[in-house]
């Protein structure tokens, strides 16, 4: 509040004969990019305040969780962050692999690791990019644009699909990595992405226009961004060096060396700074990975979790009970609850899960990192301009897809 | 008799011939702004439409567009003041289109012995006059923005009409180096006095006399076309698309128009007023004279045609140039182009008559 007022006498307290103006912007905007609406209070092109809405896109993912099977539910994580939705599988069966106690093998590990980073690349590259779009930078949206198909070839070839992926499983993924995969993911890595990064950089980060539209532009204090839940690269933007990759290791990203930037104004600016330098870290963490990649078996040795082989389904009895079971009541997840996060692109998904130990879930609880940066986005751009809010919209990436679930 | 009748002839076909090239031109450039668009971004662009099988590199799609805009409904709506809100539109075309009366495409010709200038109007306020009628598009932008009776285009039209005059002054300031230059308002003397050399070899086009004057020049008119980095009157992403976002049908089509026809009509005038118009480099009216001495003669015909197709390369350079710009750079914030007009283009447009002036008073003109 104390900025509120300090702004409204910066103003002179509107023009003579002047009132506010109410805007509505979204849910169908072209800024929006999802569905997504702000209630605007407007002294001519200032924002005097803002009013975030959501529940447009509301798919009732927790609730429709709690009809399906645990395996059933991994497709649905697919449409959570639906631009990075490896990220979303790999986050949800460790949840359930928390609370099994399954340790997965050395190999699942670090394919998961691959296509985690992988994802977070082509995710900040939307982010970037349709950022770019919003304040009048289009080329640079096609730029990355290329690339990230490139990198959805790769992934097509992995499970099938581009977008609703569904690649892991409890215990495992859905299938081993395809015969000389690792080669061609890397001649994506080191051939295009590289490039096209530094080409946005070359366009952006010295250019003097796009300097002023983002220097100083929703700026957040560390200790604002932390009580209203920063995560991620808008936390980190902001000075804090939290990324649970490193501070909390899982899977295996204790093996790899990598940076995490931070920022220092948490500006629009530092935003994507921070964003730029992650796609490169991601690229450092994908080259070890697939350097110490072992062989042997991607799936748990544990026929609770895991079908059996389809030739002895057809084979034997026990096999096909298994299957049948598996399938038709789901893999039994003994009672309890548990809460498990992962540093995904936007910051910390969190999955808060609780068994009564049926085969399907009592409730899951998302913790999307989309959630808080919304709601964080009226104390970012009050007292500046509406073109300011889109810039900020677009740096903070919100995604309506997890944010409503 | 026969005379009248001539020059009535001659007027009607120099506007036709004028009109139909502004408007294959504005038809050209949504193309090229489209392929360009997509080869700058690396991609293919618009390859779709065909006649008969013949795609032509995507050429036939500003024609699919044009029919599109006509069937589609021409819809007004409910808080729409309905007078202006249909003016607008006009006022977005007809203004440009009429600038464009002044400039020369070429030095007199002789036609069934007759001089003929290839120019609708050799008006002696050439320059003043294209000012105070494009100054009447922003007219356009402003109605459409209030009679639209809707939030976004109102803030579009604010915006616009704010940025529209406020580029006017420095656009104005920074011709007047070019005028003290030149000694005249008129377009005419204008492109003649650019075809001396300077110091024997250098050709006196005002960009070469005026440079900052042309940078300025350049920026100004790239506001007040609306077009990136300025184009924030429409601001697609944050005000929808500002003044004509209760548009449709060919009440849009036109604003589009108007806005291309402002760009071509922007082209045609640096070119005539920085690069020499229809002036070649040491081409004379016999031929070429070289600055050693050395000459080759040429036709008439063929140097008039020469001297046309100068000025219509250099207009095609500077509308690609627009789309060149246009895909490269971010977009300025409202305040900012405000401030870039006031507070740097009005001093630099000041320092550059003074710096003018001085310059000639001290070569003793």
């Amino acid at each position: 509040m104390a900025e509120r007022n300090e702004m409204e006498t910066r103003n002179g307290k509107l023009d003579l004969q002047s009132e506010p103006m109410l805007i509505n912007i979204g849910p169908s905007h072209p800024a929006t990019h999802t569905t997504l609406r702000f209630r605007a209070t407007l002294d001519g092109e200032t924002i005097l305040d803002l009013e975030p809405e959501f529940g447009y896109l509301h798919r009732g993912f927790e609730k429709e969780s709690e009809a399906a099977t645990w395996t059933q539910v991994i497709p649905y994580t697919d449409r959570l962050n639906y631009v990075s939705p490896l990220m979303n599988n790999v986050g949800y069966v460790m949840a359930v692999e928390k609370l099994c106690g399954i340790e997965v093998t050395e190999r699942c590990k670090y394919i998961r690791v691959i296509i985690s980073e992988i994802s977070r690349i082509i995710d900040h590259m939307v982010c970037i990019g349709t950022n770019m779009v919003d304040i009048g930078a289009l080329t640079n949206f096609w730029y990355f644009w290329k690339p990230r198909e490139e990198v959805y070839k790769v992934i097509e070839e992995l499970c099938g699909q581009r977008l609703t992926t569904a690649y892991t499983r409890i215990g495992g993924v859905m299938a081993d990595l395809p015969e000389g995969w690792t080669d061609r993911l890397l001649a994506v890595c080191r051939g295009v992405i590289p490039e096209c990064i530094a080409d946005v950089n070359a366009l952006l980060t010295k250019n003097r226009i796009f300097i002023e539209r983002t220097m100083g532009i929703g700026p957040i204090t560390p200790k604002d961004a932390i009580a209203l839940g920063f995560t991620g690269p808008c936390l980190r933007a902001a000075g804090v060096p939290l990324d649970l990759r490193k501070d909390e290791p899982y899977l295996v990203y204790d093996r790899f060396d990598f940076d995490v930037p931070v920022g220092e104004a948490g500006d629009t600016c530092d935003r994507y700074m921070v964003r730029m330098e992650e796609m490169r870290q991601s690229l450092r963490i994908i080259e070890q990975a697939v350097a110490q990649l072992p062989g042997g078996p991607v799936n748990v040795d544990d026929p609770r979790f895991i079908l059996p082989p389809k030739p002895q389904v057809y084979e034997n009895i026990e096999a096909l009970m298994n299957h049948f079971k598996i399938i038709m009541e789901g893999i039994r997840v003994p009672a309890g609850e548990v809460y498990s996060a992962t540093e995904a692109a936007n910051g910390e998904l969190g999955f808060y899960i609780v068994s009564k130990g049926g085969g399907s879930p009592w409730k899951i609880k998302v913790r999307p990192p989309c959630f808080p940066l919304f709601q964080g986005i009226p104390h970012l751009v009050r007292g500046q301009m509406i073109a300011d809010l889109i810039a900020v919209l677009g740096s903070v990436n919100i995604i309506a897809g997890e944010l409503d679930r | 008799m026969t005379a009248v009748l001539f020059l009535v002839v001659v007027a009607l076909a120099r506007i036709a011939i004028v009109f139909s090239f502004c408007f294959g031109l504005v038809v050209v450039f949504t193309w090229a702004e489209r392929k360009g668009a997509a080869y700058i971004q690396d991609r293919r662009g618009p390859n779709r439409a065909d006649i008969l099988g013949f795609r032509a590199w995507g050429m036939f799609h500003p024609l699919a567009d044009a029919l599109k805009f006509l069937f589609k409904e021409d819809f007004i709506p409910d808080n729409a003041q309905r007078l202006f809100y249909q003016l607008a539109p006009m006022f977005a075309v007809a203004p440009v289109l009429m600038s464009i009366a002044v400039v020369p495409f070429g030095p007199d010709v002789t036609i069934f012995g007759r001089r003929v200038a290839l120019q609708i109007a050799d008006l002696n306020v050439g320059i003043l006059y294209i000012f105070a009628v494009t100054g009447m598009t922003v007219y356009g932008v402003v109605l459409a923005g209030w009679g639209s009776g809707s939030k976004y285009p109102l803030l579009g039209g604010l915006r616009s009409s704010a940025q529209m005059l406020s580029y006017e002054v420095s656009m104005g300031l920074s011709l007047v180096g070019i005028f003290m230059v030149f000694e005249s308002l008129r377009l005419s003397r204008i492109v003649a006095g650019q075809g001396e050399l300077l110091f024997g070899f250098l050709p006196k086009w005002g960009v070469v006399v005026q440079p900052l004057g042309f940078i300025l020049f350049i920026t100004a008119q790239y506001a007040e076309a609306n077009r990136t980095p300025f184009d924030l009157p429409e601001g697609e992403s944050e005000l929808v698309a500002g003044y004509h976002s209760e548009y449709a049908s060919f009440k849009f089509s036109m604003f589009m128009m108007g806005e291309y026809l402002h760009m071509v009509i922007g082209a045609v005038v640096v070119a005539t007023l920085f690069f020499g118009g229809w002036q070649v480099p040491f081409l004379a009216d016999t031929g070429f004279v070289l600055p050693g001495g050395a000459s080759v003669p040429l036709p008439e015909i063929l140097v008039i045609a020469l001297r046309t197709g100068s000025i219509f390369l250099k207009s095609l350079f500077f509308t690609w140039l627009y789309v060149w710009v246009r895909w490269t750079i971010p977009r300025f914030r409202y305040d900012q182009v405000m401030r870039l007009g006031w507070k740097v283009l009005l001093p630099l447009s000041l320092v550059n008559i003074f710096a003018t002036g001085l310059v000639l008073l001290l070569l003793g003109k």
